[in-house]
């Protein structure tokens, strides 16, 4: 072997040792720091000024800013915070960089919205994004849509809810539910088919798999919700009829009041228990449920959504 | 006249493709279909706004880039070369030589542009699996892209003309970032008094706007642009680009070869 040659193998042999050796060093020394810290950190907090510092590529630095509220939010989410410091200033960042980027606001609200651990239980902030959004995209329904969702769902404000779906129904090519849900929060606002009809628009119309699961998830919970009730009522009459609790449901078939063993939305039996209290088996399967779960059941940190959603 | 203009420019942009200027082409399809594959994954809803807004942003700032660090160069690096000598000593004019050059890396940037666009185009149909009529705006946000070249690639020859490539590069960058802030600058001279406001005023006519060239969010968002920007922005890149042009045949013309 030549000496010139005997140095190139040397020098390529010792560049891949050393690249592999730092690759190595450095991800012992990531494991040794704490990631916290760098997380919570906003450089520049105002977004008048990232807005000059594009300039004029406000767009791409918008596109930057909403995969960093993505994975914030998601990482975050996923560890079970209950704190979300950074969300609503992320968000303003980049609905103030790029305010015609519908799906900020309409994801965004709903990060922030919902009780912790579904979201950042922020739903003043949500509604303060909702209305910029519609400021800034006044003929977008799907922004009076959410607008309307977070005063009904996690403020349980009929009224406001009332006002943002009737403000949407003006907008040309408006959803025809809009109209329909402006009267029902009127009328019906507590009730559970008014929720229903509102996980179902949402089913219906979102063009994303994520928030389809999701609403298919709270359609799940609603209808074990309202099985439960009805059922517990069934359970109440049987003692008031018999002067003691079933043990079973066949007890209650027996006695006329159910034609067979009801079963919750997966096709899985619900459970009669001694005290007289109907239960699902696998709560795990049914995210979202306010009625149903076992005495002391703990829901997982990640809602369990169904490939088929 | 046209033959020696259409030669330095030829020669030009030969020159520039043997200076692997269009290896660049290499990093920006690395860097789209990375985007377009990667971006889904990480975010939420935006596949087709990053691949508008990178691919356009990449384009102009791969562009700026180019026109800045080939333009300063184009008078220097002849000087240094020796071989403008030999140019001048045939029957070309000084202005001829300039204009050649201009039009030399202004048709480099075009051709860049346009293998640029193509792989925008090719990562667009990734990830929407068709296009839409409003896909057609890009093609304005691209010639706007183009006329921002045409601008910056007149500026770096302008400073290429009477000053060093580390100067020349220096003064064309910050035209740029000012030329970016034009409208606040024009927003300042507004709420501003007596002879502040006329200085910045004229200093806001005077640095190029880039900022009206630049549509891409709006385009990114399916909004239409207005027959009377792509007018006004054709007929004041072009005045613009001719204004430096001029400057930097006026300087060249007299300066001292010897």
């Amino acid at each position: 072997m030549n000496p010139s040659r005997r140095i190139t193998l040397t020098a390529s042999a010792l560049l891949v040792v050393c690249m592999l050796s730092s690759a190595l060093v450095l991800r012992l020394a990531d494991q040794m720091r704490p990631a916290a810290p760098l997380q919570e950190v906003l450089y520049i907090s105002s977004p008048k000024v990232l807005k000059r510092l594009s300039l004029g590529y406000d767009g791409l630095l918008a596109d930057v800013y909403w995969t960093r509220v993505v994975q914030y939010f998601g990482s975050k989410h996923y560890a079970g915070a209950r704190d979300y410091d950074l969300l609503a200033p992320l968000l303003e960042i980049t609905t103030a960089l790029d305010p015609r980027m519908t799906v900020a606001y309409e994801f965004g609200a709903n990060f922030l919205a919902p009780k912790p651990p579904d979201g950042a239980g922020m739903p003043q902030q949500a509604i303060q994004l909702a209305e910029f959004g519609i400021r800034n995209n006044p003929n977008e329904w799907r922004l009076y849509y959410d607008l309307g969702f977070i005063y009904y769902m996690d403020l349980q404000d009929y009224k406001n809810a009332a006002d943002a779906f009737e403000r949407g129904s003006r907008v040309p090519n408006a959803h025809p539910w809009l109209k329909l849900m402006a009267a029902l929060m009127a009328e019906h606002a507590g009730e559970i088919q008014t929720s229903r009809m509102l996980w179902t628009t949402t089913y219906e119309t979102t063009p994303d798999q994520n928030v389809r699961a999701n609403a298919a998830a709270h359609l799940r919970a609603l209808q074990v919700d309202e099985d439960v009730t009805s059922l517990e009522a069934l359970v109440s009459r049987y003692r008031e009829k018999t002067g003691h609790l079933p043990d079973s449901f066949p007890d209650l078939q027996a006695a006329g009041m159910l034609r067979g063993v009801p079963t919750d939305p997966l096709g899985k039996a619900y459970k009669l228990a001694a005290d007289g209290h109907v239960e699902v088996r696998d709560p795990d399967d049914l995210p979202f449920i306010q009625k149903g779960a076992p005495p002391g059941y703990v829901p997982p940190l990640k809602p369990k959504f169904l490939p088929s959603d | 006249m046209s033959t020696r203009i259409a030669s330095i420019a030829s020669n030009t942009f030969r020159e520039a493709v043997r200076d692997r200027v269009l290896y660049n082409l290499i990093a920006f399809a690395l860097l789209m279909s990375g985007a377009a594959i990667l971006v889904g994954q990480l975010s939420i809803g935006i596949e087709r706004l990053v691949v508008i807004n990178l691919g356009l942003t990449a384009i102009s700032l791969f562009g700026v880039v180019i026109a800045i660090f080939i333009g300063i160069g184009l008078v220097s690096k002849e000087i240094e070369k020796r071989t403008l000598y030999t140019v001048l000593s045939r029957p070309v004019q000084r202005w001829e030589f300039i204009v050649g050059k201009f039009l030399g890396l202004a048709g480099t940037l075009v051709v860049n542009t346009f293998f640029m666009a193509v792989g925008v185009f090719a990562a667009l149909y990734y990830v929407s699996r068709h296009f839409q009529m409003a896909d057609g705006w890009l093609l304005v946000a691209l010639y706007f892209i183009i006329l921002q070249f045409l601008v910056i690639t007149a500026l770096a020859l302008l400073f290429s003309a009477f000053s060093t490539p580390v100067e020349s590069a220096v003064f064309a960058f910050l035209l740029f970032v000012i030329g970016s802030f034009a409208q606040d600058l024009r927003g300042f001279a507004a709420m501003a008094h007596g002879a502040t406001r006329w200085l910045a005023t004229g200093a806001a006519y005077l640095v190029p706007n880039f900022s009206s060239l630049n549509v891409i969010s709006s385009v990114a968002h399916e909004q239409p642009v207005a027959g009377s920007l792509i007018l006004s922005n054709t007929a004041y890149a072009l005045l613009y680009t001719g204004m430096a042009l001029c400057g930097a045949v006026l300087i060249f013309e007299r300066r001292n070869l010897k």
